[in-house]
């Protein structure tokens, strides 16, 4: 038995994981971070459009701040967040960017002068202030106030992947990769580590240490149609699922992307339409205006893909060999602004398609499509990162339900969280990782450790009819189908019914090779009934939840329902046996909000069941607000008045701006 | 899709694990229909869920961004996932692992190892003393050189321009165009304060930038289209002064 002992352990390497275990690193810790792949490979790479924090830099951002930010997110969220935690999230968000700026990620930065910039299809001057130039410059995304997305052109996840992967690499940080987290190893409700499985020589390992956080990611990969990477299955919240302990959160808040490319699936990234792109139907008709006129292209992720189908239902879809589509089309940003600052898009669309995006009327538009695109859901936390329920374990990023993104998570605020939740959890992370020992006998771990070699052992000794790859693509054809952007209820039960045969039919396959190395069979027979025990809590979430809210929209209940449903879905698998998971509620308190429910200012009015409380407590706020601009209190002491929040380090200190007064 | 049946092709693999008693270097012909838009991430999937499901390779994002699936296409390095099949008027497509880098299994190789080594040898991070104050405004920088410390920085360590090198044939401990790529972009980075002598310690010999042949492969191969002509050139003239 190999027994690796760390005081901090991190399980994924993208941005998240790495932030976290440079926080941890710099107080002094061993921090070991596990990944499946190279840590430069992480989906994180992938994002392109960039990173919300309120700099307030440019023309079109000035007179940005935390509270604008703040506001955009609890809206986006349809009110299902976090509040306090999305505070402590926009707070950080500026210093986040500027200590990536110093880590030596290359933000596009503000040149003084005039720019010609396309705003609601028309072309559009902008002049940009001497004293700004130099300065980091940001872009329009959808469901924002002020322009406040940072970016490097459209590459914006991988130029800050590798500026905080080399932060690490400098501090030392014990990265190791090909290695696969199993199962948790606990005891008495602490998490002492994970056993782990190196993906290259099959050995089985136990990681034990003080904290386990875990950083791996979203699971749009149990759907079919979906913009993520191979490696996104959810397996980390799956191990965390199998405790039986941890809850994960909001399984059934899952993101549609609206501009995912047909028939691939990359995505173009929002970048596209926040620079001026527009969509345009079978007639070549814009058609987003009609449906949304005040935000347009630019309402949020969930609106625009609910109105792009919408529109291809109403019979203004382009038919293609995969089904219907609509256009994008970005070529009326002009050829030279695609060449700088979407320059990943063209080439997407050219070696993908065979189309030039910058190629002037329907020759260069692209074909796109929603899909699945990001996890709100996920490892239930405290706004410190700890699961609620098992002590010592930490979870941030994608794979954590922290939880400021609530029902829908807006465009730039994902890579801003990964970093930001870095910070503040890596924080606490690493702080509990200094109070606590460990103090699990060497026994307890050698149990975990058998559990998954016989685990490993009768996976191979399976002698069914069924094929593995075929139950995985059931299951992500089920997903599409029935719990998709459209959900009703007759359809949910079916998926959830479905799904449970899926999970007993993993058990009668047989995979072909016995090696217990470099056997990609293997790897599938014991991640896939984890991914369907992840698509379990998604389908049966979103089967009880009989309401719409954000991504999550039932056409049987097509009201935000604030007097039943403001809460927070909690799933659980107590019972390793079971075929589905135990569901409980957690409960969002009105009268503790900074911003009570209201209207999101985009999508059909008039959709909301009321809570009589959030009328009481708007009152409350409104009059708190009064009473302390009268007494000439600033911004910031009204807020904390109205809903106070902590922060780990420095990090609440008030963040400079150049509009600052 | 279109009714019409797609060209039968031949997708040649070769097949060996390293860690087996009993595994010999060998190819194994799989044979399958094209269909409009096939990739090699399309068809080596393809491959291992109903021919062979021990067949070893890597993906990660299948978008052309991460970098992991380089291999040898029909003798010359490529990303697998943006290689369209289309592409190729022979009806059959060779794939082998990518020279320099330690075979895991069939197409699978260890980049990441070598890529950490290499990190570490450039010193691939900021080098400052200064200690930033994160609420207080950032350090200005010119937009034009931004944008050029973003051109060297689009680098996704992919390992083609590596397999391409005729130098680490020769010299195995040679730092590659991608490391020396890693400092042409340090050196534009304002926030990094190392000198041309702090950046001779690292690569002023001959596994560094003296051992490059000039033949340019790299460039010709890099899927990101990285001007690493032009940056060896420049680092080898500023660095030569120094000698």
């Amino acid at each position: 038995m190999k027994i690796n002992y760390c005081d901090a352990l991190v399980i994924g390497g993208g941005l998240a994981g790495l932030r976290a275990a440079v926080a941890a690193q710099k107080k002094g810790l061993s921090t070991v971070v596990l990944s499946l792949v190279p840590v430069k490979r992480s989906h994180s790479a992938a994002a392109q459009g960039g990173m919300q924090a309120s700099l307030g830099n440019s023309k079109m951002s000035d007179g940005d701040n935390e509270d604008l930010h703040f506001a955009d997110t609890v809206k986006g969220s349809d009110w299902g967040c976090d509040q306090e935690v999305a505070r402590m999230f926009v707070h950080t968000a500026p210093k986040a960017i500027r200590e990536l700026a110093s880590w030596g990620v290359p933000w596009t930065r503000v040149r003084a002068g005039t720019r010609e910039a396309v705003i609601n299809a028309k072309k559009t001057t902008i002049t940009e202030d001497e004293d700004r130039h130099g300065l980091i410059t940001s872009r329009d995304f959808g469901g924002t106030k002020k322009w406040r997305t940072c970016y490097t052109a459209d590459a914006t996840g991988h130029t800050m992947l590798f500026g905080v992967a080399n932060e690490a690499l400098r501090h030392d940080v014990d990265i190791r990769d090909r290695k696969e987290a199993l199962s948790i190893i606990h005891e008495d409700g602490r998490c002492y580590g994970a056993v782990v499985r190196d993906l290259i020589t099959g050995e089985l390992e136990a990681y034990v240490a003080k904290g386990t956080c875990i950083a791996t990611g979203g699971y749009g990969r149990v759907f079919k149609q979906t913009t993520n990477a191979v490696i996104c299955e959810g397996t980390g919240q799956a191990i965390a699922l199998e405790t039986g302990i941890a809850t994960l959160g909001n399984m059934e808040a899952v993101q549609f992307h609206p501009t995912p490319i047909v028939p691939s699936g990359i995505l173009l990234t929002e970048g596209c339409r926040g620079d001026g792109g527009i969509l345009r139907d079978v007639d070549g008709h814009r058609f987003m205006p009609d449906y949304e006129p005040e935000k347009k292209e630019l309402a949020s992720r969930d609106v625009v893909s609910r109105r792009m189908i919408e529109h291809i239902r109403n019979g203004k879809g382009v038919p293609s060999p995969y089904g219907y589509h609509v256009w994008l089309d970005i070529s009326i940003l002009g050829r030279e602004h695609i060449e700088k600052n979407l320059r990943d898009v063209q080439e997407i669309c050219q070696i993908f398609n065979g189309i030039d995006p910058a190629d002037e009327g329907p020759k260069g538009w692209a074909p796109v499509l929603p899909m699945q695109h990001y996890s709100m859901g996920g490892i239930r936390t405290k706004p410190t990162g700890e699961s609620q329920n098992l002590k010592g374990l930490f979870a941030c990023g994608e794979a954590a339900c922290w939880d400021m993104h609530g029902f829908n998570r807006l465009g730039g605020n994902s890579v801003s969280e990964t970093v930001v939740a870095g910070m503040i959890i890596g924080n606490y992370f690493a702080d509990f990782c200094l109070e606590n020992d460990v103090t699990i006998p060497t026994a307890t771990i050698q149990k975990f450790l058998d559990e998954q070699d016989k685990y490993l052992d009768e996976i191979l000794s399976y002698n069914g009819s069924e094929s593995i790859f075929k139950i995985k693509n059931r299951m992500k054809e089920l997903m599409d189908e029935k719990v998709g952007i459209f959900r009703d209820g007759p359809h949910l039960e079916e998926a959830v019914e479905e799904l449970k045969e899926l999970l007993v039919k993993t058990k009668q396959i047989t995979v072909k090779s016995k090696e217990r190395a470099g056997n990609p069979e293997l790897e599938e027979a014991y991640r896939v009934p984890k991914m369907l025990k992840v698509a379990l809590c998604v389908a049966k979430g979103a089967r009880d939840r009989t309401e719409s809210r954000g991504a999550h929209y039932r056409e049987d209940y097509l009201k935000r329902d604030d007097v039943n449903w403001l809460n927070r879905t909690l799933t659980s698998w107590p019972n390793s046996d079971a075929l589905e998971p135990e569901i409980t509620y957690e409960p969002l308190d009105i009268m503790k909000m900074e911003m009570p429910p209201a209207f999101r200012g985009y999508g059909a009015k008039g959709m909301i069941i009321e809570n009589e409380l959030s009328a009481k407590r708007q009152a409350q706020v409104d009059e708190i607000t009064e009473k302390m601009q009268a007494e000439g209190k600033d911004r910031h002491e009204i807020q904390d008045a109205l809903m106070p929040f902590e922060l780990p380090m420095n990090y609440k200190e008030r963040n400079e701006r150049a509009g600052d007064k | 899709m279109s009714a019409q049946k797609g060209r039968e092709i031949t997708i040649s693999v070769l097949k060996f694990n390293p860690r087996s008693k009993v595994s010999k270097p060998h190819f194994v012909d799989y044979k399958l229909e094209e269909t409009p838009g096939m990739t090699l991430f399309i068809a080596l999937n393809y491959i291992r869920e109903n021919f062979d499901p021990d067949l070893s390779f890597d993906f990660v994002c299948r978008a052309g961004i991460c970098g992991s699936c380089g291999m040898v296409v029909n003798g010359k390095p490529a990303l697998a996932c943006r290689t369209l099949i289309a592409n190729y008027p022979e009806e059959k497509l060779t794939l082998m692992p990518m020279p320099a880098f330690e075979l895991i299994k069939d197409l699978s190789v260890n980049t990441g190892k070598w890529m950490d080594k290499m990190s570490k040898r450039v010193e691939s991070w900021i080098h400052s003393n200064e200690e930033v104050d994160i609420s207080k405004m950032e350090e200005r920088v010119d937009p034009d050189i931004a944008d050029q410390t973003f051109e060297l920085d689009r680098c996704i360590e992919c390992g083609i321009c590596v397999a391409s090198c005729g130098t680490i044939l020769m010299r195995p401990d040679f730092v590659g165009p991608v490391g020396l790529n890693r400092i042409a972009r340090f050196e534009v980075d304002p926030h990094d304060n190392r000198t041309a002598e702090d950046f001779y310690e690292l690569i002023g010999d001959d596994n560094g930038i003296f051992g490059c042949m000039s033949l340019m492969a790299c460039e010709d191969h890099c899927p990101k289209h990285l001007p690493l002509q032009n940056k060896i050139a420049y680092l080898r003239r500023k660095l030569v002064s120094l000698r």
